[in-house]
């Protein structure tokens, strides 16, 4: 069974793009670990021709014509964000 | 004014017996009294429900009024609304105020709902206990000390203390009907693709389906009537006709196949939660009912599938929320890294980030044939054993929850038992089946519903099972002490 330790917790979270306080990794370790443990409860089905579901209704993407619906709506949009400037989003600077 | 049932508080809006902005006025004094305690609001506007009000008045004098007109409901604060914050009970949008309205909130404006305000829940619908708000616990009408589930668990006790006269809800593995079945109130989550997710917030895409709380299932019906049917805007919407919910609800059970399946009655089920089903399905029969012994047999194994799909799914979704384009951002970053990482870090709760950790690990590279493909498959062998099922039953009938509500802070430290509470409402989000609790009983003060899990479309039938069944019963007709009083 797998077990999550304190690296990969670090990993995961890097991944995943979450900053995560140092006295909190064992914690997370601890519950990721369980909750694994959990799901792996799967492997006693053997599943090996089933194929698998994405749709419970096995429905397929609806196509619609290749025609303009939305209008451009970016100052309205744009008041949403914490910080912009002359229709741009700002960032801390990406490419020196 | 507030006892009484959306149906009757339509009748007496329609004679004249008084006014919307006289009810939205009852409802509103009512949250002011009870909310403090309760905690089921994350926001009321009552200029906005008042305004709502004199024009639902207006349409009911002009004769154009429709069954809801004039209604006072609440919102999952899970659906967007332009002009009322919404927040997924997160801090990343503790002050988001969404430019448009969901599909849901805009087609009950059109019946001419009022909306009183937004409900509390689990942090992005992650949760079965309310616990995981940033905006704090909501506390269960029945008992103070006990949570009234989740995750829709604000909009549950707000109908349980009748704060509000209906509310929405969503429910993603057991969202609408745990809480329900805590609260004593009547939650249908219907079909996948029934009702459409657009500007709903996405949790896991592939379960979630928006729904509705009420005091029965007459109600249920009127509100899902509103809300359901099809939606270009939502990729996944179904393009299925809407039958008349309310036409079929009197319609006799003769002839009805109910199926038990035994899995759910297995070890595990409090004795006491047993009997309140044992009981109920019994009414059923006297109806003329016939009640099957069933099997789901790989039931057991929808907990660990859930967790697989719904935690890779929300690891996708959520990654929209970066601090960059709306919501929470961090105090001055160093990088964009530290951006993301931090408005990230500071703005989820606990258990969203283990989830999105979860979903994000199994689909990481090397695990996703163990764990996601596998899910997949375990998915459709359980919708498979449904499919079987219902070639023999036209319902089947079983407990919500294992236990009736528990105490606050009693699972909040142990994830995994939380999660394991859902093994009787997670199947039917897998599946895809439309799924209802109705008020069954009271187990020590704590109120327990009954499941019914209907075929694909099949929410008419829900509908009529359960209100033929409050016609012989009056659960759904108790109400928790202290919130009687008229003001």
């Amino acid at each position: 069974m797998s077990t999550i330790d304190g690296p990969e917790v670090l990993r995961i979270a890097h991944l995943a793009r979450i900053a995560i306080r140092d006295e909190d990794v064992a914690q997370y370790a601890r519950n990721l670990t369980e909750i694994l443990h959990l799901v792996e409860r799967m492997n006693q089905l053997d599943t090996d021709r089933v194929v698998p579901m994405a749709h419970p209704l096995d429905a397929v993407q609806r196509l619609r014509d290749d025609e303009i619906t939305e209008t451009n709506e970016r100052d309205r949009f744009q008041r949403l964000a914490p910080t912009t400037q002359s229709g741009l989003y700002l960032v801390p600077k990406v490419i020196d | 004014m507030h006892e009484r049932t959306v149906s009757q508080l339509s009748a007496g809006l329609r004679s004249g017996e008084f006014s919307s902005v006289e009810l939205t006025r009852a409802f509103l004094d009512r949250i002011d009294r009870h909310d403090s305690s309760l905690n089921c609001f994350i926001s009321v506007d009552a200029d906005r429900a008042l305004a709502q009000a004199a024009s639902a008045d207006e349409r009911i004098r002009r004769k154009e009024a429709g069954s809801l007109t004039g209604i006072p409901i609440a919102h999952k604060d899970i659906f967007c609304t332009r002009g009322l914050r919404t927040t997924c009970g997160s801090r990343i949008l503790e002050n988001f105020v969404a430019p448009y309205d969901a599909a849901v909130v805009e087609r009950l404006e059109r019946a001419g709902v009022v909306t009183l305000g937004k409900t509390n829940l689990d942090e992005f619908a992650m949760g079965s206990s309310n616990e995981n708000s940033y905006f704090g616990v909501t506390r269960n009408p029945w008992d103070l000390k006990a949570v009234p589930g989740g995750s829709s668990g604000g909009s549950a006790a707000a109908v349980a203390a009748r704060l509000c006269a209906a509310a929405t809800g969503t429910d993603t593995g057991g969202s609408i009907r745990q809480p329900a079945s805590h609260c004593g109130v009547t939650g249908i989550k219907p079909t996948y693709g029934r009702v459409s997710r657009w500007g709903m917030v996405a949790f896991a895409s592939s379960l979630d389906q928006g729904g509705v709380l009420a005091q029965n299932a007459e109600d249920a019906a009127l509100l899902l009537q509103a809300i359901a049917g099809f939606d270009d805007r939502d990729s996944t919407s179904a393009d299925v006709a809407v039958p008349d919910y309310r036409e079929s609800l009197m319609n006799e059970l003769d002839g009805l196949r109910i199926g038990l399946p035994r899995e759910y009655f297995e070890e595990g089920l409090d004795p006491s939660v047993a009997a309140v089903v044992e009981a109920a399905v019994q009414v059923l029969r006297e109806q003329g009912a016939s009640v099957h012994d069933i099997t789901l047999p790989n039931a057991d194994l929808a907990v660990a599938a859930y967790y697989v799909v719904a935690s890779a799914e929300a690891s996708s979704n959520l990654a929209r929320f970066d601090g960059v384009r709306f919501g929470y951002r961090c105090q001055n970053p160093t990088d964009i890294l530290d951006l993301y990482t931090r408005t990230r870090g500071e703005g989820f709760g606990a258990e969203v980030k283990r989830r999105i950790m979860v979903g994000t690990y199994v689909l990481s590279a090397g695990y996703y044939d163990a764990y996601y493909l596998k899910a997949q498959q375990v998915r459709r062998v359980i919708r498979n054993d449904f499919s079987r099922a219902f070639e023999q039953v036209d319902v089947i009938a079983g407990p919500v929850s294992p236990t009736p509500a528990f105490a606050i802070g009693e699972k909040a430290e142990d994830p995994v038992t939380m999660y394991l509470s859902d093994v009787y409402t997670i199947s039917p989000n897998l599946a895809g089946l439309p799924s209802m609790s109705v008020p069954a009983g009271i187990v020590s003060g704590r109120p327990v519903g009954l499941q019914l899990i209907g075929n694909y479309f099949r929410e008419g039938q829900l509908l009529q099972v359960g209100h033929r069944y409050q016609q012989s019963s009056s659960w759904h007709e108790q109400m928790p002490e202290g919130y009687r009083v008229r003001l």
